[in-house]
């Protein structure tokens, strides 16, 4: 099937303003004859849905958390990108698309990220209105710190709570629209099928945790913004209950799911310290802007690191890039971690970790200064590991964070399944093989109150408002198969546990999946992967009934869904004969350790299309141009 | 390694009667968090073929607000200003019993163990938790200056993460700290002005009919509250609402 990304023609500075004014318009008064789904409210759906119900559409939102406030959102920490260029400093909506696309080493498209810098100005004025509480300066003025990638200081941020403060935002908004009835929303709510009839995506089916009860909905389009897919590797900086089930249960209803491999490892996160661990902590990027990464320059050196004078230390990353230094984007801070430890630089008990160190900021900028910055995030530190990092240098490793990859969308952020449109972190869209630090939530909220309201009305106006209900039988037949799997997993009353499960799965992703990548490592994982398939439909344990509320349940089916996901990921970077961004595959590197494209081949999006648990997923290619910046291999020396 | 003994609520639904259970955990790290070690023993009991303890949690970093108990009768456990989520078996010692109980409030009936729910919360919110503002035309975001200070207040009062523990932690089970957050911080902004009064009484009226009781100022919310909301934001609650009511 060819897939049409549906770029609009034209130059790319006025591609979405011209594409904008050609888009088919919902007559006001037609807007509440059409019924909109929003799977998800985090940063994505949340503003989605707020804009939409303004606009006079009838919504339905969905969450499987108690409340939108509770989504993974909340936890983002640093900042969001916009080129306000408020700091004069040579930011510019070109400079911005410019570093984006570069910072995704060349896998995203021109003009999606065109759009994006585009519109992120306009994200900042409309959270300020909403009363989002950013830090500001002495004067009044709204203030900036540096991110990952870029040379300069476009990253707005509310202390380490930018991400709460920003969903908090469009949680008011859509407090707003369910007080005046625009939106239902409906917490607690697990979206566990899609329902396509006619080829289109007319609805979902639930599952309500509180009760069990599986329900239809019926609409006239389906908005998926249900986050990513992080935590397929078991330990994350993602929430316990991000997870992939709504984006992969659409798959398997023909969406196709593009660049599944494109993952990122985060530099800064609070190192693995046990078994037991459950989740991973991310210390915020912007930690990068004062603190020095190093590692003793003596392999095994085991002094404590107040004990390494300043001429035995490496500052690998000054040293290595001297015009980004610390501040170089994700991918490479990370792989240069790994390096370090695998040549036996790493410190701390396990071996598995570089120093992030600040002293030098104390003695440059005073105590307060920094504890104003980063205070919680050092707060927050010691609390996890016991040790005060005002006077021990953090230790910090990378960590699985966030998944560029994701449902396939066009321009539009429509699926190939008509109807079905994806927003946020669940589509692929804007960040290439790699995201810049602050930008997954400049496009969350680009996505929902940006782009969707001008690209939904297009396809509702094409296609007119549907007559079909929940009686129609397709939706029958989608709640029988929801019933039967939940029926089945509690059945089999096997021996392993559901997290056990999960953790050998993640076991398998962060070994052969991770950082570094190669043939016969990924082979060896798809094989181990249907193996741990095949054991957990018949050996897992599943305790207590569908009708109640039941965690292990909902772990189950999430599950379930991340061993398919994690095969599918193994073969997208099996298949990918390069290195980009954050798919580093080891055969494939310069001479000086870095990524190695290869543009001939492989200057494509892989989108591929479900075929069956366990057969071969079909490979499409969407072929990516540029026109405006020329591919080049990245530097930051 | 510490052994350690949890007398647990177990309450099967909504509308069961509730009791303790008493469970001894051995094999504890110091270095686990608190909610690691109900994952250890939960993994236990599914083995053993019991039900497993429902609680909720999801950021494991202190944000989310999702995870809720009261241990050893204080919410959020005894360290000041962190979340359950955030606690780390290093604040117990060896041989120690630990009881852990839901948020008890009428406001937040239980699910399921120690799971309750907390839409009373999102009730109050829909209310008049909000700037009625339209997406897309904003002005610049600059174009309206705030002073650091103005700013900072309100940015302590936004970082209310609606835990609910306040709630739970005052014998009149009032949400005053959690209304007042919110109320404090649009009073304190510019973009809060023109439904200032509305919203004030709004929320009160939303909140008193969700059955949350009276704040007799003893400070319970704000010795409990992991992000520092303090009693200021009640007093500036009581002052609007006065102010609103008068006008
Ligand atoms: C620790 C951390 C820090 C970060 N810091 C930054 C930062 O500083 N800057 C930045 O730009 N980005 C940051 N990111 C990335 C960014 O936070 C996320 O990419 C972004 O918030 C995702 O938003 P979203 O709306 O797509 O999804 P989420 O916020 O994950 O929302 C998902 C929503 O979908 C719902 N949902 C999921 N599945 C289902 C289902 N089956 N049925 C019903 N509902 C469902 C959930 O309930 C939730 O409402 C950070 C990420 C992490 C992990
Ligand atoms: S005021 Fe404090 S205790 Fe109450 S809900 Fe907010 S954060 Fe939780
Ligand atoms: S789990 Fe998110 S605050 Fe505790």
């Amino acid at each position: 099937m060819a897939l049409d990304s549906k770029i609009p023609a034209g130059p790319i500075e006025t591609k979405w303003t011209d594409h904008k004014f050609k888009l088919k318009l919902v007559n006001p008064a037609n807007k509440r004859k059409y019924t909109i789904i929003v799977v998800g409210t985090g940063l994505a759906g949340g503003s989605a849905a707020a804009s939409l119900a303004e606009l006079g559409y009838n919504v339905l939102a969905f969450s499987f958390h108690e409340s939108p406030r509770r989504a993974h959102s909340i936890a983002a920490q640093g900042g969001i990108n916009a080129a306000k260029n408020y700091q004069n400093d040579g930011d510019s909506v070109h400079r911005l698309f410019y570093d984006t696309l570069k910072g995704g080493d060349y896998r995203a498209r021109e003009a999606n990220v065109h759009r994006l810098a585009e519109v992120s100005g306009n994200i900042i004025d409309q959270c300020v209105a909403q009363g989002v509480p950013f830090a500001r300066e002495y004067g009044g003025l709204l203030d900036n710190r540096s991110f990952g990638g870029a040379q300069v200081s476009r990253t707005f941020y509310a202390k380490g709570q930018t991400g709460q403060q920003l969903l908090l935002g469009a949680y008011s908004a859509m407090n707003k629209q369910i007080h005046e009835g625009g939106i239902k929303f409906f917490p607690r709510h697990e979206m566990l099928d899609l329902v396509v009839i006619d080829g289109k995506a007319k609805g979902i089916v639930t599952r309500e945790l509180n009760t069990g009860e599986v329900k239809s909905w019926a609409a006239d389009a389906v908005l998926i913004a249900t986050g990513g897919y992080g935590n397929v590797f078991f330990l994350s900086t993602n929430a316990m209950y991000s997870n992939a089930t709504a984006a992969w249960r659409a798959h398997k209803k023909g969406a196709f799911f593009a660049n599944p491999c494109f993952t990122q490892i985060h530099p800064t996160c609070i190192p693995v310290s046990s078994e037991h661990q459950s989740k991973l902590t991310l210390m915020s990027e912007s930690l990068r802007n004062d603190g020095r990464v190093w590692v003793p320059k003596k392999a095994g050196d085991d002094r404590p690191a107040n004990q390494i004078p300043e001429a035995e230390r490496d500052y690998y990353l000054e040293r290595l890039y001297p015009s980004f230094g610390n501040l170089v984007p994700r991918d490479v801070a990370s792989r240069r971690a790994k390096e370090m430890c695998d040549k036996g630089h790493g410190v701390g008990s396990t071996k598995l970790a570089v120093y992030l160190d600040f002293s030098d900021a104390i003695k440059r900028l005073g105590k307060p200064v920094v504890e104003e910055r980063y205070g919680n995030l050092f707060d927050m530190y010691k609390q996890i590991t016991g040790e005060n990092p005002y006077e021990i240098p953090m230790r910090i490793y990378p960590a699985v964070h966030y998944t560029m990859g994701g449902l396939w969308v066009d321009y539009n952020l429509q699926s190939n399944v008509p109807g079905l449109f994806v927003l946020g972190e669940a589509n692929f869209s804007d960040h290439g093989a790699n995201r810049l630090g602050a930008s997954a939530l400049m496009q969350g909220l680009a996505d929902g109150y940006f782009v969707i309201p001008y690209t939904l009305g297009d396809y509702l106006a094409t296609v007119g408002a549907s007559k079909l209900t929940t009686d129609h039988e397709a939706f029958k037949k989608s709640e029988a198969e929801v019933k039967e799997v939940t029926k089945k997993l509690l059945a089999i009353k096997g021996k392993t546990t559901v997290d056990e499960f999960h953790k050998k799965l993640g076991h398998i992703m962060w070994d052969y999946v991770g950082m570094a990548r190669n043939e016969k490592g990924l082979k060896h994982a798809i094989a181990e992967i249907q193996k741990i398939r095949e054991e957990f439909w018949k050996d897992v344990m599943v305790p207590g009934s569908e009708t109640e509320f039941n965690q292990e349940l909902e772990k189950a089916h999430r599950v379930a869904d991340f061993i398919e996901l994690g095969e599918l990921m193994a073969i997208d970077a099996l298949e990918r004969n390069e290195s980009c961004g954050g798919h580093f595959r080891e055969e494939f590197q310069t001479e000086d350790g870095e990524a190695q494209r290869d543009d001939e081949k492989y200057a494509y999006v892989a989108a591929w299309e479900f075929k069956g648990v366990g057969a071969k997923p079909e490979l499409h290619k969407e072929n990516l141009t540029f026109d405006y910046v020329k591919p080049s291999q990245r530097s930051y020396k | 390694m510490m052994n350690i003994t949890l007398k647990v609520w177990r309450q099967k639904s909504c509308n069961s009667q509730g009791a303790f259970a008493t469970y001894g955990v051995e094999g504890v790290s110091p270095d686990m968090s608190f909610l690691e070690m109900l994952d250890m023993l939960n993994e236990r009991l599914i083995k053993k073929g019991e039900e497993p303890i429902a609680f909720d949690h999801d950021c494991r970093e202190g944000i989310c607000g999702t995870c809720s108990m009261v241990i050893n009768g204080r919410p959020h456990g005894p360290i000041k200003g962190v979340t359950t989520c955030q606690l780390h078996m290093r604040s117990f010692s060896e041989g120690d019993t630990i009881v852990i109980e839901p948020f008890r409030a009428k406001a937040f009936p239980v699910i399921k163990d120690l799971v309750v729910d907390r839409s009373s919360f999102e009730r109050i919110m829909v209310a008049g938790g909000y700037v009625s503002v339209r997406t897309g035309n904003a002005q610049d975001a600059n174009a309206l200056p705030i002073g650091k200070h103005e700013a900072d207040e309100a940015f302590n009062a936004a970082a209310c993460i609606g835990c609910g523990a306040c709630v739970a932690s005052c014998k009149n089970s009032s949400a005053m700290l959690f209304v007042g957050a919110k109320v404090s911080q649009y009073a304190l902004l510019p973009q809060g002005q023109p439904e200032r009064k509305q919203r004030v009484l709004n929320m009160v009226a939303a909140m008193d009919l969700e059955g949350f009781g009276n704040c007799s100022n003893t400070g319970a919310c704000e010795a409990t509250c992991p992000k520092g909301i303090d009693l200021p934001h009640i007093a500036r609650l009581n002052r609007e609402y006065i102010a609103a009511t008068l006008s």
